[in-house]
């Protein structure tokens, strides 16, 4: 790669040749890139504008309030970058939630609730994905029935809110590790590692390159003998755990458990992603930016709340920006299909 | 006896039919319908009355799903257009003058087909697929239809409103006219004109159907049109049953329903081929089913675990590896060597 100082006869067209073929690489990165600058700009723009809105304690609420939607965006970001989507993840939540209140309730053991919630988000997210697999049905149709599923359930389990008194869960989210004012909770650690071991799995092992492939082009990845089927599957098995273990944040967060948690979720979390930078065609996104878009929806639920505006326009600017980012991501990719 | 079995309604017309013979078995009342002051009242009764919401969402949902889109927004609309109506209303000096709600009407419905219209644009013009491009609309569109009520829920006792929903006319419910007009209007210009055949093409291969000179954007962009402007009419028949406009609840889960509808009424979701008929029926089943659910002493709340295996038995019939299954089953039993050539969607269509 030369350097724009070598040649002083065209430096500025060297500088563009430089930047295009730059943008070129890395188009796939420029929603994230653009997510990122957004976020910062509304931390700036917050600050500015209400002058104690960047406080050590704000940004911990931040991921204190989001860390649900953390780690269910995580899961997501593997589901839709293989092309597909699932609607079911704000049922799960409620339901793992609400069962494990309720077995924490009869007297089980964390120990023994914990692993039991984690494999009921993982049986949902199986059934969508051999539907989805081996019985072609469309995964948008799968994980409704998924939906369907889970929030029925959800209401078998209990019809009202069971709070939840086990000492072991509320731990999860009393406690307070500080550094100065900043703190974290276990909550908090935990969507973290899950955004962590997300990112690691999707860009260092055999399973995240093949999820890509697969995206990318389901018969090319096939031809490639990779083992299409099984990542399929694995992804909204994985979606699944990650509806679990947000239950039991969410659990935790609230003290209880309630079946009507989680209503709506699934577009939040498919929004929150969607600004992070992954394409909802597939074979295109990056946990990391799932994880900005998540601190983009967040920031601007604080926001919101900040100004005492009234809630209603979260949905509203929630949806203006989705609509920015899709229009972005359209142009990005028309123009990358035009050079080809 | 397998011609009428292949025919493409006969599934659903079957599970209808067998929903309603297991209801008159278990409550023989359910079947029966009686006369009070000229006007018919009874549980078939109710379900007819009760699906013209659906009913209408999921009309425009087939037109949509036909040309290999999908429509999530159509509870925003619904609650939008229930808003701007009923806030109309309210904030007249006459609410109960038959102008001022005929009014109000109009305008809701003309908000929603601007709001149909924005969802066609994004999808035919710009490009964008139809799954996120109508999610946008969805997010906002709630927080729009809060902000007309301010965030509260606005009631209005207007007597000419509350026809749409609960009046009769010639003893049937007002309501059920509606839907059957709507079902007329669509069956005659999808039907009787070529629309229909273009709307099918579209679907089956929007490109090949454009190099073809077939108008596919306008085609689309109507369709989209036609969903909002039918979810607004629907919006207006719930804000009136409820004599509320709630923008929380109205058509909450109403997409998913009308998608489920749809699906049972045969059509694929893959577009190209559409059944008007089918969707009707789908729609008939669902509300059966849900006084079924409703009947049985189940809690409504917990209904979605039967709507959920409803779901997953339609969409294993339709999953070509379960055709596969049938088939090698019924050779076996046959052994008959002609191979079998016929498409598999026809089949459980």
């Amino acid at each position: 790669m030369s350097t724009t100082t070598t040649a002083a006869a065209a430096p500025r067209a060297r500088a563009a040749a430089y930047t295009r073929t730059f943008l070129d690489r890395h188009s796939s990165m420029m929603p994230t890139f653009a997510a990122l600058i957004i976020f910062v700009a509304l931390l700036i723009g917050a600050e500015v504008h209400f002058g104690n809105f960047l406080t050590p304690l704000n940004m911990s609420a931040l991921l204190l309030n989001y860390a649900y939607l953390l780690i269910l965006a995580v899961g997501m970001t593997f589901v839709i970058v293989t092309g597909g989507i699932d609607l079911s993840v704000g049922s799960v939540m409620a339901f793992t939630g609400i069962s494990c209140a309720k077995l924490l309730g009869e007297g089980y053991s964390a120990a023994v609730v914990i692993p039991v919630i984690l494999l009921g988000g993982a049986a949902i997210g199986l059934l969508i994905g051999v539907l989805v697999q081996y019985f072609d049905v469309q995964p948008f149709i799968a994980s409704l029935a998924g939906l369907f599923l889970a929030r029925g359930l959800a209401f078998v389990v209990s019809l009202s809110s069971i709070r939840v008194e086990n000492e072991s869960v509320l731990w999860l989210q009393t406690t307070r590790w500080r550094l100065g004012d900043w703190y974290i909770t276990p909550t908090g650690i935990l969507a973290l590692s899950v955004a962590a071991i997300g990112a690691f799995v999707m860009q260092y092992t055999r399973f995240g390159r093949t999820v890509y492939a697969v995206g990318g082009n389901e018969q090319s990845a096939r031809l490639m003998g990779l083992n299409v089927a099984r990542t399929k599957v694995l992804v909204y098995v994985i979606s699944g755990v990650c509806g679990g273990l947000a239950g039991l944040v969410l659990t935790a967060y609230s003290g209880a458990g309630y079946p009507r948690n989680g209503i709506g979720t699934e577009l939040d979390v498919i929004a929150a992603v969607v600004i992070g930078g992954t394409l909802l065609t597939g074979g295109t996104g990056y946990v990391l930016g799932s994880v900005i878009g998540v601190l983009v929806f967040g920031t601007i639920n604080t926001i919101i709340a900040y100004q005492g505006a009234e809630q209603s326009w979260t949905r509203i600017i929630i949806g203006l920006m989705l609509l920015m980012f899709i229009v972005v991501q359209r142009v990005i990719v028309v123009r990358s299909e035009r050079r080809r | 006896m397998t011609r009428l079995m292949k025919h493409r309604l006969f599934w659903p017309l079957f599970a209808l039919v067998a929903l309603i013979v297991i209801n008159t078995v278990a409550r023989p009342q359910f079947i029966k319908v009686t006369v009070r002051d000229g006007e018919l009242y009874g549980a078939l009764i109710d379900i007819l009355r009760n699906s013209a919401p659906l009913m209408l969402v999921a009309l425009g949902m087939t037109l949509v799903i036909a040309t290999r889109g999908i429509d999530l927004s159509v509870g925003a609309v619904m609650a939008v257009s229930g808003a701007v109506t009923l806030t109309i209303i309210d904030g007249s000096s006459s609410p109960g003058s038959t102008g001022t709600v005929l009014i109000a009407i109009l305008a809701g419905i003309g908000v929603s087909l601007v709001l149909g219209l924005w969802n066609g644009f994004l999808v035919a013009v710009l490009d964008i697929q139809p799954i996120i491009a109508t999610l946008v609309l969805m997010l906002a569109g709630r927080g729009v239809a809060l902000l007309i009520t301010d965030g509260f829920i606005t009631t209005v006792n207007s007597e000419p409103l509350n026809f749409v929903a609960t009046g009769y006319l010639f003893a049937l419910p007002f309501a059920m006219f509606i839907w059957l007009a709507a079902v007329a209007a669509i069956a005659v210009i999808e039907r009787r004109t070529a629309l229909g055949v273009l709307t099918e093409a579209v679907g089956i291969n929007p490109e090949a159907s454009r190099l073809a000179g077939v108008r596919s954007r306008g085609i689309i962009l109507g369709a989209y049109v036609a969903s909002g402007t039918l979810a607004g009419i629907a919006g207006i028949i719930y804000s009136s049953n409820i004599r509320a406009a709630d923008a929380n609840a109205a058509g909450d889960l109403i997409e998913l329903y009308a998608i489920l509808a749809v699906v049972l009424g045969g059509t694929s979701l893959m577009g190209g081929k559409f059944s008007i008929a089918g969707t009707v029926v789908g729609v008939l089943i669902i509300q059966t089913l849900d006084s079924t659910i409703l009947f049985l002493g189940v809690s409504s709340a917990q209904s979605p675990v039967f709507f959920a295996i409803v779901v997953v038995i339609v969409v294993l019939i339709q999953s070509p590896r379960v055709h596969q299954w049938g088939r090698t089953l019924t050779s076996g039993i046959r052994r008959s060597e002609a191979p079998e050539v016929r498409s598999d969607a026809e089949v459980t269509a």
